[in-house]
């Protein structure tokens, strides 16, 4: 057994919440740029250099992308030869949460209860946690900084076995086009199948995780994903929803095995303010 | 976006007869913070009949919950939030003053009818531009409801913060003219 202190979560855990904030991936410049070039909109162009200004600007000035840094969502791979000692854990990631968002001036965005008195938890804790238990002696941990206005257009519907692939294609198309320009287009579609009802809202989730410059291993499932991003290309919304044919720039799909009686299908609507960082421990 | 007017706060019925959809505007002069939370007690302080916290007259209200300001800066990072949650608020305000909003997303056809009848104007701000759109803003003050954190009433001082008019005071909506000319099926 490995012994790992908790303790030593918390600076990566703060640095991970810094660095998301900031830095956006070289996967999203890359597909924004390809984007840009075949974009027929002048609008739509336009709003993607201010897209591509605001994110030099915000390394210049040390100022989060967005205003809305998000809810800390965490991953955790544990590996199962870890032993971990020191204290709480799930306390040890809150920490982490914590000093980050207070470190670097990022918003606290958490509100407790949810319905009737909403108010600031002030630190942007309770993180949302995902634990997964892997073979081995290292922890991974990835943060994903979920901003608001993308996930209110996220949805689950489940669907049936008649309804098939082209029923999948069609409701994710739909829940793009009735989303509109709400969730910040350019958008990341992260699509989660199968599993049950709440998996597949975590394997929507989780296909956000995949760097926008890897297909799908599977040449089948890289096709549907080529097939659903043209046609959401093809609804006109573009950019902020100011009309264009960038909408998305990226669909991933994620499944699990699935009930007899069942067809889970998630939608989880990601803006162009991609934030998602790992580190090993 | 042929057009680049300049606008300066309170906005006259005049300045707003001028505005078009796809007109690019730089708004300079005093606006006002606000999202959900805030529209809510807006709207319940009207139906009590008590006084805002601000002067709504000419007004100009940009739906955001900026990121904290680093010091010896006046403000974090300050893009807008979606605008439909407001839409259930928008209409009693313009009714009570309120000439324009800044935010990102569509709004209702009640709003929009509202805007009508009002003379108001929605303009969009690009959502995620938001270090761009902080460069604007030369002053910030907390003017009502500190309890709510971001979502606080915040009065601005900006200069030349970049818009495109999304909704005109004739009824027309960029988000369903941009899309119907880009649509493909």
């Amino acid at each position: 057994m490995r012994e790992i202190n908790v303790k030593e979560v918390i600076p990566i855990v703060r640095k991970l919440c810094l660095d998301a904030s900031i830095y956006i991936g070289d996967d999203v410049v890359k597909k924004l740029k390809e984007f840009q070039e075949k974009e027929v909109s002048p609008i739509a162009k336009e709003i993607i250099s201010i897209i591509f200004e605001n994110q030099k600007l915000a390394v210049e000035k040390k100022m989060p992308l967005c205003q809305d840094t998000g809810v800390a969502v965490i991953f955790i791979e544990l590996g199962q030869d870890v032993n971990l000692v020191g204290g709480d854990f799930y306390e040890a990631i809150n920490e982490g949460v914590r000093q980050g968002y207070k470190d670097g001036y990022l918003r606290k965005s958490m509100v407790d209860d949810p319905v009737i008195e909403r108010k600031n938890t002030k630190d942007n804790t309770p993180a949302l946690i995902y634990l997964d238990i892997v073979p081995g002696d290292k922890i991974k941990i990835t943060l994903a900084a979920k901003g608001g206005g993308s996930e209110n257009m996220s949805e689950v519907k489940m669907m049936k076995a008649a309804d098939g692939i082209e029923g999948v294609k069609d409701f994710v198309v739909d829940r793009v086009r009735r989303s509109g320009g709400n969730p910040c287009p350019p958008i990341i579609v992260g699509v989660g199948l199968g599993g049950n009802f709440e998996q597949s809202a975590l394997l929507a989730k989780k296909s956000l995780l995949r760097s926008l410059d890897k297909k799908n291993p599977d040449p089948k499932w890289a096709k549907i994903e080529d097939e659903i991003l043209e046609r959401i290309n093809k609804l006109g919304i573009g950019p902020q929803g100011l009309g264009g044919r960038t909408t998305a720039i990226a669909v991933n799909i994620l499944y699990k095995p699935c009930h007899i009686a069942s067809m889970p299908v998630a939608v989880n609507i990601q803006c162009h303010v991609h934030r998602h960082k790992s580190a090993i421990l | 976006m042929t057009k680049e007017i300049k606008l300066q706060t309170p906005l006259k019925d005049n300045d707003l007869e001028g505005l078009h959809i796809g007109d690019k505007v730089l708004i300079s002069g005093t606006i006002y913070t606000a999202r959900d939370a805030a529209h809510k007690r807006l709207v319940d302080l009207i139906a009590a009949g008590k006084e805002l916290p601000f002067d709504i007259q000419g007004q100009i209200i940009y739906f955001v919950g900026p990121s904290p300001a680093r010091p010896g800066m006046p403000i974090g990072s300050a893009g807008p939030t979606t605008s439909y949650r407001m839409d259930p608020y928008s209409p009693v305000l313009l009714d009570n003053g309120l000439k324009g909003m800044i935010g990102k997303g569509p709004r209702s056809k009640e709003v929009i009818a509202s805007m009508i009848k009002n003379k108001g104007v929605y303009f969009a701000a690009i959502g995620g531009a938001a270090v761009v759109m902080a460069q604007s803003i030369k002053e910030a003050k907390v003017i009502a409801y500190e309890d709510l954190g971001p979502e606080a009433i915040r009065e601005l001082k900006v200069e030349n913060l970049p818009c495109i008019v999304a909704n005109d005071v004739y009824g027309n909506d960029l988000f369903d003219e941009g899309v119907k000319e880009y649509r493909e099926n």
